[in-house]
């Protein structure tokens, strides 16, 4: 029988290659890609490069130093005559991970709890989600302050606060992704060829759901990072010594008639890491767009 | 293909699927949609049996309940003597590799982000057949019986046509060797110079394998060509079936009366002698009392609208007991008309 279509064709693309393929067609996207790699990798190994330790404190000249690079304070001072440069750098490791583990944190209860719901539906589905509808109603700011005030300022504390809030969302959507999918023939097939409930979320929904999630993660870690920002300026982030980009905005914000550079540093850093990760989002959105082709 | 006596490899007894329809306060059950309504038949080794019936006539809801994707409400679905409506866990899950399905959609049948190899690998992963090495030839192999090639493993369902996808669902069906295959309108979202192609492999590879099929179509000329036997199908119940080519030669129930006057005929000159059907199926939710189809019949009488007609053999006399090679009716004036 001759009914071969075609022979000879180059290697199959993936969605996700293809994907990937749009994104770098887009300028933003990618300047704001590379340019968030650099902040990255400049606050993981920066700080490790400047003759100034974050929390050293210049005893020659405690105060607020304007950029001098004999001294090595490429950036100058604060006010307690500590590296601008080097705190901005910890700064960022610090709103980074926040936003990092946080996210994941959420990302990972927020799959697991949308796909289940979902896929599995009747009383499960109405359970797990009256729960993330009574979690919504929690008011979530002063719930993170009491913990904060009955536990301390505590890091690890820090990511699951402000993860368990984040979830709520991605469960909706990823639920809501799951429903649409639940019903395709593929699904059906799985089943038909006996696959278990598990096996079909693992490898036919969440493949499916990833891309709407992806891009709502870059969405979510400048909501993060802003939340701890948001916390830090209150007084319950991170601890001194210790620093975040809230944390300095919130230091900066108390010079800013004296020393604005105090304050347009770390600001800097945070607005360009913020609309970076916007310009990211809006071209992932873009390149993995659900519509078939 | 042949009419000597084979024992069904499918029998399905009196099988219902009724959905609860909720209303009013606490959504208190207020009525059933009675998608699939007390439906027999048999399907024997190597046949097809090509299913009939407007959409919303309960066909695909059928063909879902027989292979358990739909809970059934009452009845049984007996493959080679194992029920399939209440096998359990473990004893579904061996019968499944011998009862596959091939979709509607080609474009909704394949997971987007899973290449070719590993949607068709798939229910051999599940089912833990062969070697990692052995599943991949295999793969391979059966891409060339649908007409692919084996080199087509790593790419992605959106680089096929409509028709190659379909070729794809029908490798997938066939990867853990069932046989039965159940065929939910395999060809109706397909472009017609498509179609033939896609139904002359099924029928090469029926022979090849010794597949049935249980071919569902809502198109009489599609099944027309390739079906052994015919199930008409009315609002959840079967309402005529028999062999096929008896079906199309003396059509016993009104309502297939008019579907074979339905099919086009490609020729301009020749103009249609029955009247078009007239009106809706009534809902399942409320079927009419009596015959289903007697609002819409032309020779309905009052005692068409007492009681259900049972499915009887249409020809008088020694009664054919072999079932499904039997032509039956549902019609009490199947003599007359």
């Amino acid at each position: 029988m001759s009914d071969v279509i075609f022979e000879g064709q180059p290697a199959g693309r993936s969605l996700w290659q293809d994907a990937w393929h749009r994104l770098s067609a887009n300028k933003a996207a990618v300047v704001s890609l590379v340019i968030l790699i650099v902040i990255a990798l400049v606050s993981i190994f920066g700080p490790y490069f400047l003759p100034w330790r974050y929390d050293e404190i210049d005893w020659n000249h405690v105060e607020a130093l304007p950029p001098n690079f004999a001294l090595g304070h490429y950036l100058g001072t604060d006010t307690v005559g500590r590296d601008l440069l080097a705190r901005t750098l910890m700064g960022g490791r610090v709103s980074l991970t926040v936003g990092l583990l946080a996210t994941s944190v959420a990302l990972i209860i927020g799959i697991t709890v949308g796909s289940i719901a979902g896929f599995v539906g009747a009383r499960v589905d109405q359970a797990l989600m009256r729960f993330v509808d009574i979690m919504y109603v929690v008011p979530f700011t002063f719930l993170v302050i009491i913990l904060m005030v009955m536990f301390g300022r505590n890091f690890v504390l820090m990511f699951i606060a402000i993860g368990a809030v984040e979830w709520l969302t991605m469960a909706r959507i990823v639920r809501g992704q799951t429903l649409t999918l639940k019903h395709k023939e593929f699904i059906d097939a799985a089943r038909a060829s006996g696959g278990s409930t598990t096996n079909i979320i693992l490898r036919h929904i969440i493949p499916n759901v990833l891309g709407v999630v992806i891009v709502y993660v870059t969405l979510t870690i400048p909501q993060v990072i802003l939340f701890e920002s948001f916390l830090s300026f209150l007084g319950l982030g991170v601890q001194e010594p210790m620093t975040s980009w809230g944390v300095l905005i919130n230091e900066g914000a108390a010079e800013l008639e004296i020393n604005p550079r105090t304050l347009i540093v770390p600001a800097a850093f945070m607005t360009i890491t913020l609309f970076c990760f916007n310009f990211l989002g809006d071209g992932l959105r873009d390149a993995l767009d659900p519509n078939d082709r | 293909m042949s009419n000597t006596s084979k024992t069904p490899l499918l029998r399905v007894e009196g099988l219902k699927k009724y959905y609860p329809v909720r209303g009013g306060v606490f959504a208190a059950k207020v009525g059933d949609v009675r998608a699939v309504d007390d439906v027999s038949f048999t399907v024997a080794p190597g046949e097809t049996l090509g299913l009939v019936g407007e959409s919303g006539c309960g066909k695909s809801t059928l063909g879902r309940t027989i292979m358990r994707l739909e809970e059934p409400t009452a009845g049984h679905v007996y493959f080679e003597g194992n029920d399939i409506a209440t096998a359990n866990k473990s004893a579904l899950f061996q019968l499944r590799r011998e009862i596959q399905a091939v979709f509607q959609d080609p474009y909704s049948s394949l997971n987007p982000r899973m290449t070719i190899g590993e949607i068709v690998r798939e229910p051999l992963v599940v089912h833990k057949v062969g070697s990692k090495a052995e599943q991949i030839e295999a793969v391979r192999a059966l891409l060339e019986t649908v007409g692919l090639t084996g080199e087509m493993l790593d790419r992605y369902p959106h680089e096929f046509s409509g028709g190659q996808r379909q070729r794809i669902g029908v490798a997938r069906a066939l990867a853990l060797g069932p046989k039965l295959v159940i065929a939910d309108e395999p060809v109706s979202a397909l472009d017609v110079s498509v179609r033939s192609q896609i139904l002359n492999l099924m029928v090469r590879l029926q022979r090849e394998r010794n597949l049935a099929y249980i071919f569902i179509s809502h198109d009489l000329s599609v099944v027309e060509h390739i079906s052994d036997s015919i199930a008409i199908m009315y609002l959840g119940r079967i309402v005529e079936i028999g062999p096929a080519a008896e079906v199309f030669a003396k059509p016993a129930h009104p309502y297939t009366r008019v579907l074979m006057a339905a099919i086009p005929v490609a020729d301009p000159d020749q103009r249609r002698t029955t009247e078009p059907l007239k009106g809706e199926p009534p809902s399942p939710v409320a079927p009419p009392p009596g015959c289903p189809f007697h609002p819409r019949c032309a020779y309905a009488i009052d005692a068409c609208r007492a009681a259900v007609p049972p499915l009887e053999p249409v020809k008088a006399g020694a009664p054919n007991l072999e079932l499904g090679r039997e032509h039956l009716a549902a019609c009490i004036r199947k003599h007359e008309i």
